[in-house]
C-alpha cells in the first residue's frame, strides 16, 4: 500500500511540476509540450492509484499469449506501434508529395505547411517505424540468440514507452514549428534529453540481455544491433549538444558555428543512415532471413569482414554531404573516397544474404516473405551502389540539391529498410501470438506487388525528375546567360511529381493491407484460401512419355 | 594537442593503429580453428529457439 502511494505520489509530483513549468513557460510550444507531460503522468497517477491488473486487460484485449520462455510483451507492442507509425508516416509522406504537386493542399495554415509537414513525415518513418521495428526485432533477437530473459524488465518498458513519449513530443514540436533546423535531428534540447535517457536505458537493458546469456557465442545480429545502439548514442548526444535560452523555453542554440556546425551535422546525419538504416536493420537480415529461408547464413566469416568494415568506414563519410561548400577540400574528398570504398562491403553484405538462398533459390516463387527480403536486399544493393556513385564530386555536382537524392533515399528506405520491417513483422506475428500462421499469405504477396510497383514508380520519377533539373539548372545559352528560370524547371517536374504521389499512394495501400493481414491475425483468424505453392495437376498429362516410333 | 599535430598524428600513427586493429579483428576469425566456431555460430538459431508447436510461418 506505502509503495503504492508513493508510485502514484510520485507520478503526480512530476505532473505538478510539468503543470508549473507550463504556467511558467517562456513560449506556447514549451506550455504545450509541459501540459502533454502534466497530463501524462496525471494518466500514469489515476491508473496507479486505480490499482487495476490495466497490463492482463490490455494482454486481454490483445489477445496476447501468456508469458512464455521469453519476455516478448514489449515486442507484441513494438509489432503493434510500428505497424501505426508506419502508416501514419507513409500517410504524411503521400500528403507532402502531393502538396509538391499541388501547393493548394498547403491550405494556407501554419501546421499544414509543407515545411512543418516534412519533418514529421522523415521523423515518423525513420524513428518512429524504423526506431520501433529496431527496438521490436532487437529484443526479439537477443532474447532468442542468447537464450535469455530480457535483462531488467521494467526498464525495458520504459524503453518502450519513452521512446513513445519521445516521438509525440517530436511530432506535436514540428507541427508546432519547434525545430534545431538539422535534418534529422529537429527535436529542441528537452526532448533530446529526454530521449538520451531512454536510449540509455536500452543499451542496458539489450547489453544485460547479453551479458546474462546462456549461449557461448553472440550472434552476429547482436553485434549490428549493438553497434547501431552505442554509435546512436554518440551521433545523437554530440550533434545535440547546445544551450537552452531559457530553461522553460523550447529554443536551443547550437555549441557550433558555421561549417564545424555542418560538419557535426553531416556526420550525424550520415551515420544515423549509416547505424540506425543500415547496422540496424542488418541486424534483422542477419537474423530473420536465415530463419525463414530456414538456413544459416551463406558465409558467417563474411558477415564479420561487413560488420567491421562498415563499422571503420562509415564513421568517414558525412562530409560527402558538403560537396563544393565552404569545408575544406581535403574534408570533402575524404568523405567521397571512404563513400566509394563503402561500396564493397555493403555489397559483400548483400551477396552475404542473397547466397543464404543458395539452393533454395524457389522459396522466391513460393514464400511472399521470402521475396519481400530478396526485394530488400536487392535494393540494399542498389542504393548502396547509387550512395557512392553520387558522392563522387562530379556526379554529385549535377545531382546535389536535386530530387535525384531523394530518389536514393526512398529507393533505401522504402526498399531496403521498409521491405525487411515488413518482412519481419510477417514473421514474427504469428510466432508472437502463437498463432499456426498468418491469416493470408496472399495479402502478403499484394502487399508485396503493391510495395515493389510503388517504390518503381517512386524511384524513377525522381531520379528522371533530378536528372532533369540539376541538367535545366546547369544549363547556359552562348550568350552566357542560364537557359532556364528556377520556376521553369519547377514546372517541368510537375508531371514527375504527380507520378512519385501515385507511387506513394500504392506503396501506402500495400502497408493498409498489412495491417489488415497482422490485425486479424493477431484476432486469430485464418483466410480460407487457396494455397499459393500449388504445382498443376493433370491426370492425363501425369504418365510415362511415349517412346518415339523409330 | 594542436590542431596540426593532431592532423599529422591522424594520417600517420593513429591511420596505422586503426588499420592493424582491423586487421587483427577480421583475422581472428581466420584463425585455425576458427571454421568450427564460425559454424556453430551460424546455426545456433535453428537449436531449439521457440517453444513447441508454434514454429509455422
Amino acid at each position: 500500500m506505502e509503495q503504492l502511494v508513493i508510485k502514484a505520489g510520485g507520478w503526480f509530483a512530476l505532473a505538478l511540476l510539468a503543470a508549473a513549468a507550463a504556467v511558467m513557460a517562456a513560449d506556447t510550444g514549451f506550455a504545450v509540450h509541459m501540459t502533454i507531460v502534466a497530463a501524462t503522468g496525471l494518466l500514469l497517477a489515476a491508473l496507479t492509484l486505480n490499482r487495476a491488473d490495466y497490463g492482463a486487460i490490455v494482454r486481454g484485449a490483445l489477445r496476447m499469449p501468456d508469458p512464455g520462455r521469453y519476455d516478448d510483451d514489449m515486442v507484441r507492442w513494438g509489432v503493434i506501434a510500428t505497424i501505426f507509425w508506419g502508416l501514419a508516416g507513409f500517410l504524411a509522406g503521400l500528403y507532402i508529395a502531393l502538396q509538391l504537386a499541388f501547393p493548394a493542399l498547403n491550405l494556407g495554415i501554419e501546421y499544414t505547411s509543407f515545411g512543418r509537414l516534412r519533418p514529421l513525415h522523415t521523423s515518423a518513418v525513420i524513428f518512429a517505424f524504423g526506431g520501433n521495428a529496431l527496438i521490436a526485432t532487437s529484443f526479439y533477437v537477443v532474447q532468442r540468440t542468447c537464450r535469455a530473459r530480457l535483462a531488467f524488465p521494467t526498464m525495458a518498458r520504459f524503453v518502450f514507452w519513452g521512446y513513445q513519449m519521445f516521438i509525440v513530443l517530436a511530432a506535436t514540436g514540428y507541427l508546432m514549428g519547434i525545430t534545431e533546423g538539422k535534418e534529422y535531428a529537429e527535436p529542441e534540447w528537452y526532448v533530446d534529453l529526454w530521449l538520451t535517457v531512454v536510449w540509455v536505458c536500452y543499451l542496458l537493458v539489450f547489453g544485460g540481455t547479453i551479458l546474462k546469456r546462456s549461449e557461448p557465442h553472440i550472434y552476429v545480429a547482436n553485434w549490428f544491433y549493438l553497434a547501431f545502439i552505442i554509435t546512436v548514442a554518440m551521433l545523437h548526444i554530440v550533434n545535440n549538444l547546445s544551450m537552452p535560452v531559457s530553461l522553460l523555453g523550447s529554443k536551443s542554440y547550437s555549441a557550433f558555428a558555421g561549417v564545424q556546425d555542418a560538419l557535426t551535422q553531416w556526420w550525424y546525419g550520415h551515420n544515423a543512415v549509416g547505424f540506425f538504416l543500415t547496422a540496424g536493420f542488418l541486424a534483422m537480415m542477419y537474423y530473420f532471413v536465415p530463419k525463414q529461408a530456414e538456413r544459416p547464413v551463406y558465409s558467417y566469416r563474411l558477415s564479420i569482414i561487413h560488420f567491421w568494415s562498415l563499422i571503420f568506414l562509415y564513421i568517414w563519410a558525412g562530409p560527402h554531404h558538403l560537396h563544393y561548400t565552404a569545408l575544406p577540400d581535403w574534408a570533402q574528398t575524404l568523405g567521397m573516397v571512404f563513400s566509394i570504398m563503402l561500396w564493397m562491403p555493403s555489397w559483400g553484405g548483400m551477396i552475404n544474404g542473397l547466397m543464404t538462398l543458395n539452393g533454395a533459390w524457389d522459396k522466391i516463387r513460393t514464400d511472399p516473405i521470402i521475396r519481400m527480403m530478396v526485394m530488400a536486399l536487392a535494393f540494399y544493393g542498389m542504393s548502396t551502389f547509387e550512395g557512392p556513385m553520387m558522392s563522387i564530386k562530379a556526379v554529385n555536382s549535377l545531382s546535389h540539391y536535386t530530387d535525384w537524392t531523394i530518389g536514393h533515399v526512398h529507393s533505401g528506405a522504402l526498399g531496403w529498410n521498409g521491405m525487411i520491417t515488413f518482412a519481419c513483422l510477417y514473421y514474427m506475428t504469428p510466432r508472437l501470438w502463437g498463432r499456426e500462421r498468418l491469416y493470408s499469405l496472399r495479402m502478403v504477396n499484394w502487399h508485396f506487388w503493391l510495395a515493389t510497383v510503388g517504390i518503381v514508380l517512386y524511384a524513377a520519377a525522381m531520379w528522371t525528375a533530378g536528372i532533369m533539373q540539376g541538367l535545366m539548372w546547369r544549363e547556359y545559352g552562348s550568350d552566357g546567360y542560364l537557359v532556364y528560370a528556377f520556376s521553369e524547371v519547377v514546372k517541368a517536374m510537375f508531371p514527375m511529381y504527380v507520378i512519385r504521389a501515385a507511387g506513394g499512394l500504392l506503396y501506402l495501400a500495400g502497408a493498409i493491407i498489412m495491417a489488415v493481414n497482422i490485425g486479424l491475425t493477431i484476432a486469430g483468424r485464418q483466410r480460407d484460401e487457396k494455397p499459393m505453392r500449388d504445382a498443376a495437376f493433370d491426370p492425363a498429362a501425369d504418365r510415362p512419355l511415349q517412346p518415339h516410333a523409330a | 594537442m594542436s590542431y596540426d599535430a593532431m592532423r599529422h598524428f591522424a594520417d600517420s600513427w593513429g591511420l596505422v593503429f586503426m588499420g592493424l586493429t582491423y586487421l587483427i579483428l577480421i583475422g581472428w576469425h581466420f584463425r585455425p580453428g576458427a571454421r568450427r566456431r564460425s559454424g556453430d555460430a551460424a546455426t545456433m538459431i535453428f537449436t531449439d529457439s521457440e517453444p513447441k508447436g508454434s514454429d509455422h510461418g
